[in-house]
């Protein structure tokens, strides 16, 4: 629903532009911005690329042929493809209750899924170590049981959620309030049970918003540093992520090497804008159509 | 199908919306619900609906309690304010959605549901929109796609939530005639809620008039229009005058001077209502009501003009013909022709 544009009554009004600054201030301030652009984000995104190839291509290549730096990529993706979706479920259905509904208590769950974004990812990743190191309370426990949390995948799956979760559910608490109840209640009155009505209208509604807040989400779940290095211990070829091994690498000063990875890294940001940018074109119409995000 | 409201009060956090409402609605009849905002009106609607749960009392469709049924279960048709059309989807999806998402065993078939919708879109005189999306159409367009919707599920009872209220004027008028076509064609039992009298009066076969919470009064338009039940919807309802007068032995007083209007009113103050054209003007004012014209102006065909009257605060508005010759400060005498009146509260 366009705004209709409004009326210009002074004729000689149209030739003039929306802005009035001057030319020199114009270009001023768009250089201004353009070399923060280059300085902060292009960059240092070139000189990871430059960094890793150094040495030139087989070099680079050879970093990721290593065992260890495998293990590490096979780590992190396992990880993310477990935190991710938890976290789609977990933000899609706070975010439903938190839009949609009405109890007592909501503005506590409100600011408590705030929490990982307020806390600093190594405060979260020591809650983990208090909560199930032999030192615990649930350590002996585990111990017993033969379930190993810390310095191991579950540790890391769960310190990777925590500090990933409210990506979705932020991206998604807004847009779900913006839209209201009525699409919903529309659906409800067509004689729709509440599954049909969350997959044939809430979800397509929220699905831009919810695919940005799933790239974001997997952007970070991913690139973790903090949280994951209290709980994994460090064990090479275990439990080091991608994130971890680019640490130990530079610290070896095995800098091609930690570029090289650090580029994997970084290629991963880009195929995330990437996919974004053609999912807006592909769906580019449909888009404008919905009004969407 | 008959829709009875029993006694049903509703309270949003402890504020009560509605107040002990009873309503009976025969099969087929096109009820207006009319009041200003805030007077429970779309409450009572959604109440209808099953959209909210009544605190007390109960909603029978038939001779069955809908109250104990969800919002699918009672198979209404529901148009809401702003459509609630579903953006991702095009018109024909949007107008056969209530029949895909029926359970497997009633839900008809692919081609069958294009049909039927079809059907519909041809009905609501939308044809060759189909494949549009909501946003690529008018207010009026979106209007009757969302009368479609509803209409697809085959439901026993329409509702219509401000049908009009986001159009302007003349789509306004347009749909209001042809939401009444559609009604005698379909027979729905059909419930709209509105704050425009004119729509009320025009379209519905019944009109309930509801003020903060009650119902003032249900009636035919002629009813609510002509014998007003309470101040609130004399003046709710068309044009409105009223004047202070005090009963005496069951006679009308106006500042000593007797009215030759009887009630059977006790002795005291009391208001008297009546249309500002619906008046004879008189040559003598004996009998009548006298006052000196402050303000004239011409309405339409006619002039409305502001008379002073003497032992009444507030000037008294009345409509005379246009070619009257009076003009400010003229005296001029009249007696309504229909008249209540209601103790001053």
């Amino acid at each position: 629903m366009a705004l209709e544009p409004v009326q210009v009554i002074d004729p000689t009004a149209t030739a003039r532009h929306a802005t009035t600054e001057r030319r020199t201030a114009r270009f001023l301030l768009t250089g201004i911005a353009l070399v923060f652009l280059a300085l902060f984000l292009v960059l240092p995104l070139v000189s990871v690329f430059v960094e890793a190839f150094r040495k030139g291509p087989a070099e680079y290549f050879a970093a990721f042929s290593e065992p260890d730096a495998q293990a590490a990529i096979r780590l992190t993706l396992l990880v993310a493809s477990i935190a991710v979706p938890l976290n789609v479920v977990f933000g899609v259905v706070a975010a439903w209750a938190i839009a949609k509904f009405e109890f007592k208590g909501k503005a506590f769950l409100t600011t408590l899924i705030d929490l990982p974004f307020s806390v600093s990812p190594v405060i979260s990743g020591l809650v983990y170590v208090l909560l199930f190191s032999s030192q615990s309370a649930l350590g002996p426990w585990l111990k017993s049981h033969g379930i190993e949390i810390l310095f191991a995948v579950p540790g890391i799956v769960l310190a990777t959620m925590f500090v990933t979760f409210p990506f979705v559910a932020r991206e998604l608490i807004p847009l779900m309030q913006e839209q209201g109840t009525t699409d919903e209640e529309a659906a409800l009155s067509l004689g729709a049970n509440g599954w049909q009505t969350f997959w044939h209208v809430t979800l397509p509604n929220i699905k831009w918003g919810l695919l940005y807040g799933v790239l974001l989400c997997n952007a970070r779940a991913m690139g973790e540093f903090g949280a994951v290095s209290v709980v994994s211990g460090h064990i090479r070829g275990l439990t080091n992520t991608m994130p971890l091994h680019v640490e130990i690498l530079y610290n070896e000063y095995n800098f091609v090497a930690a570029f090289a990875v650090a580029s994997l890294l970084a290629l991963l940001a880009l195929v995330t804008l990437v996919l974004k940018t053609l999912l807006e074109l592909r769906y580019g119409a449909e888009l404008r159509a919905v009004g969407g995000h | 199908m008959d829709v009875r409201v029993s006694g049903v009060r509703k309270e949003f956090d402890r504020f009560p919306a509605l107040h002990d409402v009873s309503l009976d609605i025969n099969s087929g009849e096109l009820i207006a619900l009319l009041g200003p905002s805030g007077s429970g009106k779309t409450t009572l609607l959604r109440l209808i609906a099953g959209l909210e749960t009544p605190t007390e009392g109960k909603v029978f469709f038939g001779d069955e309690d809908a109250s104990l049924k969800s919002v699918q279960e009672r198979n209404v048709g529901f148009v809401f304010q702003h459509y609630a059309l579903f953006r991702h989807m095009t018109v024909i999806d949007n107008v056969g959605f209530g029949l895909k998402v029926r359970p497997g065993s009633s839900r008809p078939s692919k081609d069958e549901i294009r049909r039927r919708s079809s059907e519909l879109l041809d009905f609501v005189q939308l044809s060759g929109l189909e494949k549009r999306y909501p946003a690529q159409l008018s207010g009026g367009q979106r209007q009757r796609v969302a009368l479609a919707r509803a209409m697809a599920i085959e439901p026993r009872v329409l509702l219509l939530d401000e049908p009009f209220g986001a159009l302007d004027a003349k789509v306004r008028k347009e749909l209001r005639r042809w939401l009444r076509e559609i009604h005698d064609k379909t027979k729905h039992t059909t419930v709209f809620v509105t704050h425009d009298q004119d729509e009320a009066l025009e379209l519905a076969d019944r009109v309930v008039v509801m003020s903060q919470g009650r119902i003032e009064q249900i009636g035919t338009p002629d009813e609510v229009y002509d014998r007003p039940n309470s101040p609130f919807v004399y003046s709710f309802i068309g044009e409105s005058s009223s004047i202070g007068v005090q009963i005496k032995n069951g006679e009308l007083r106006l500042d000593g001077q007797a009215l030759s209007i009887s009630s059977d009113r006790p002795d005291g103050e009391a208001l008297l209502y009546f249309r500002p054209h619906d008046v004879d003007l008189i040559e003598d004012s004996n009998g009548g009501i006298a006052g000196t014209v402050v303000a004239s102006r011409r309405v339409g065909a006619t002039r409305r003009i502001e008379l002073r009257i003497a032992g009444v605060t507030d000037h008294v508005e009345i409509e005379i013909p246009a070619d009257h010759p009076a003009t400010e400060t003229s005296r001029i005498a009249f007696r309504p022709k229909h008249w209540r009146v209601f103790p001053k509260s």
